[in-house]
């Protein structure tokens, strides 16, 4: 990340409609992914890198591009690599 | 011309003995929005678009084979010691009967690939665009896999495939910026 950039989130939520006739309990929260490839425009110069070793098990060299999603169940258990 | 690594890309771990998950992953891998859908479109696509990105197209079409490879490691290693009545117990009884513990190209339906699935259609904005809307759907499918599995080493190889994804689709999303750039123009980062 360069000093001044601003730092999107990449998931989103929203609140769909709850009808009082709907059969399953409801979600009330969904989740999205908005990924880093969304914001950036072409690539600048000098953005921050991982080491070689952390790079190739992260998959990608660029930090402001790592985006690990976890499922909510996955959450909830509190996994983190 | 290729050169073969034996190794894979990102190694791939399975800690649960679970064949249901691989007929999930199988979506991956002769799937629409699958790994071999993804190379034979960049490989195809590549002769006919403008020599600035035709160098991305061959790297990026070049890694989906690796990534095949991984999903077809994980799919072997889910399924390679599995009974005929486990087959039959993770939904992959069809599959059994026509493949037995064979790989194969088709969907988690069982839908065979096809090549309907992708598009060359020689027009530069046209194929990237596709290209990134491919790369984001396989983004997609990998969330949902990643949901569908509790095998945590599993998902930590699906992480990292996701991850590429985001990567390729940023690259795509670049080769068009590359294209649609005015000559003489001031460069802008």
């Amino acid at each position: 990340m360069q000093k001044g950039m601003h730092m999107p989130s990449w998931y989103k939520t929203y609140h769909p409609y709850v009808s009082p006739m709907d059969p399953c309990p409801p979600i009330t929260t969904k989740r999205y992914s908005t990924p880093p490839n969304l914001y950036l425009g072409f690539q600048p110069p000098g953005l921050e890198q991982f080491t070689p070793s952390a790079a190739l098990k992260a998959g990608t060299l660029w930090k402001y591009f790592y985006d690990p999603y976890y499922s909510t169940r996955e959450m909830k258990k509190g996994v983190r690599e | 011309m290729w050169f073969y690594e034996k190794k894979l890309q990102y190694p791939v771990k399975v800690s649960t003995c679970n064949p249901m998950l691989a007929k999930f992953l199988i979506e991956q891998y002769g799937g629409a929005d699958g790994e071999l859908a993804a190379a034979l479109r960049y490989l195809n696509q590549r002769y006919s678009i403008p020599d600035k990105v035709v160098g991305l197209l061959t790297d990026i079409g070049t890694e989906e084979f690796a990534h095949l490879e991984m999903i077809a490691t994980m799919v072997y290693k889910l399924t390679k010691d599995a009974t005929p009545e486990q087959m039959k117990a993770a939904g992959l009884g069809d599959h059994y009967a026509n493949h037995d513990n064979a790989l194969f190209y088709h969907d988690a339906s069982g839908v065979p690939w096809t090549a309907a699935y992708i598009q060359a259609k020689g027009d530069p904005i046209a194929d990237l665009y596709e290209d990134i809307a491919a790369e984001e759907k396989a983004r997609a499918t990998y969330q949902w896999l990643i949901d569908l599995s509790d095998d945590p080493d599993l998902n930590d190889g699906l992480r990292y495939l996701r991850e590429r994804e985001v990567i390729h689709s940023q690259r795509f999303r670049e080769a068009v910026e590359i294209l649609k750039e005015e000559r003489d123009s001031k460069k802008i980062f």
